[in-house]
């Protein structure tokens, strides 16, 4: 299962452009990672591509931290 | 009048990065034409372009990590990458960079595109198409959008003006600077950030060109020759891509701060062919008020002129220009020299107006004009000196730029010393 936090990580580390070690599980994508409304709709799109699942939109809405989305997916992940 | 001068200058295009590579390469009659590299071209009848140079800085190619963090670079079509990095080269040049609210709110920017992010577009449609509307990205629309060059522009600086673009096709950049001018003129600005952005080089946009005959097809195994203003063998353009940026500056403004002057702004005449989508009227009259608008505004006597950036685009339009010229000046035609710089960078559409200044610009710093390249045997009536293959010196007092547009839109700009 942490390969499910890893490879979060990276994607979070791709599309903010942040340093992986800013990326820690109660990092906020909006406070802390420099992210933007539009940024996180991305987020999470890359995650459904990632992961093959589907995050519908009030449950995107509750993902706001590294951590958040970790749980969501561990959750959720079909692979 | 308010007077509104020229105080920096930044350009991207087929030539290269940067105003000191494309005027060098352009007087030493480089070409920036080559087989197109970035898609496949097999089964288009168009096989070259001028697409920009992308490399190291050192050798005046674009690079794009010199001007954006790779995190913004996947959010932004080109036409806005390019936009961008000639503004900041135009910014930084001019030495405006205002911290305080009064500066910020007294500098705007106008900067337009012909088409915008046509290939975003493009790209968008197929991933709707195959993959349905929940993977179209949240940028899509703002990467796409024309005035999004000159949103980014004003995020960047903090410059909170007039933020607006110009859209008329291939005359946009200079619509956008003449524009521009007037909002200076009319106090609603007292610096403005003006051009034009576009890269439609891409398989739609070539494919679409091709359909209304537009572009040069016969070229493809010789693609410096392609573009050919004024000569028997031209037959069509070749599409450019890049940038344009001028800053523009109220004079006393400029002169208060001790900013260096390129040039002032004098004449903007604009116009309108009522005739046809694609075509310019036979008689070149839409273009013949323009250059005529532009020299009243100017307060200037057709026998000043030394010095015609034409529109000049390698098609049968040409020489229709050329005869508007001819009215317009009268024996004077014959006096000036009149080039087009398309043949170097291929038609940069709605960024063409904007490099197209600012060669007009160098032609004054410089007293020198750059030459028509290709122009071998010069088409029945062409007889004003079209400095054919290589650029001379000579005096240039005032010089005039023209551009115009699919839809007959038109517009003339001309620029002396301050």
């Amino acid at each position: 299962m942490s390969d499910i936090a890893e490879r979060v990580k990276k994607i979070v580390v791709e599309h903010l452009g942040v340093e992986a070690a800013q990326v820690k599980e109660e990092a906020k994508f909006i406070d802390d990672l420099g992210a933007d409304s539009l940024d996180t709709v991305e987020l999470v799109m890359a995650f459904e591509e990632e992961f093959g699942i589907e995050i519908p939109d009030d449950a995107a809405e509750k993902i706001q931290t590294v951590g958040d989305a970790i749980g969501f997916i561990k959750g959720n992940a079909k692979s | 009048m308010r007077r509104v001068v020229v105080t920096g200058m930044g350009m991207v295009t087929p030539l290269g990065d940067g105003v000191d590579t494309n005027w060098r390469r352009l007087m030493a009659a480089e070409s920036g034409i080559r087989p197109i590299q970035a898609f496949d071209t097999a089964d288009l009848a168009t096989r070259i372009a001028g697409e920009v140079p992308q490399g190291d800085k050192a050798n005046g190619h674009f690079n794009v990590d010199g001007y954006l963090a790779p995190k913004e670079q996947r959010k932004l079509d080109k036409f806005i990458v390019f936009g961008l990095a000639a503004a900041q080269q135009a910014v930084e040049d001019s030495g405006w960079m205002p911290q305080d609210e009064e500066g910020l709110t007294r500098t705007g920017v106008m900067i337009g595109s012909g088409i915008g992010g046509l290939q975003t577009i493009y790209e968008t449609s197929l991933v709707l198409k195959e993959r349905g509307p929940r993977r179209v990205s949240p940028f899509f629309i703002p990467s796409a959008l024309i005035n999004l060059v000159s949103g980014q522009v004003s995020i960047k600086y903090g410059f909170k003006g007039p933020n607006h673009a110009v859209v008329t096709a291939c005359a946009t950049g200079a619509h956008a600077i003449g524009d521009a001018a007037r909002l200076i003129q009319f106090e609603d600005a007292d610096v403005m950030v003006a051009g034009g952005a576009e890269a439609a080089i891409c398989r739609i946009g070539i494919a679409g060109f091709n359909a209304c005959k537009a572009l040069s097809t016969d070229f493809n195994d010789t693609p410096t020759q392609a573009s050919r203003p004024w000569d028997r063998k031209r037959d069509g353009f070749v599409m450019g891509e890049g940038a344009g940026c001028l800053v523009l500056e109220e004079y006393e403004h400029a002169k208060k701060r001790g900013a260096k002057i390129y040039a002032e702004i004098l004449g903007y005449g604009l116009s309108g062919d009522a005739y046809h989508i694609t075509a310019p009227s036979e008689d070149g009259d839409g273009a013949m008020r323009a250059m005529k608008a532009a020299l009243k505004r100017a307060n200037l006597g057709t026998d000043q002129i030394d010095y015609v950036n034409a529109h000049g685009t390698s098609t049968m339009a040409d020489v229709i220009e050329l005869g508007a010229v001819k009215r317009t000046f009268g024996a004077d035609a014959y006096k000036l020299s009149m080039s087009s710089t398309k043949s170097a960078t291929g038609h940069l559409l709605g960024a063409a107006g904007a490099i197209e200044a600012i060669y007009a610009i160098k032609s004054l710093n410089e007293q020198a004009v750059p030459p028509t390249l290709n122009l071998d045997e010069p088409d029945e009536g062409c007889d004003i000196d079209l400095v054919p293959k290589q650029a001379k010196q000579r005096k240039v007092r005032f010089a005039l730029s023209n551009s115009f547009g699919f839809g007959g839109t038109n517009a003339s700009l001309i620029v002396g010393p301050a």
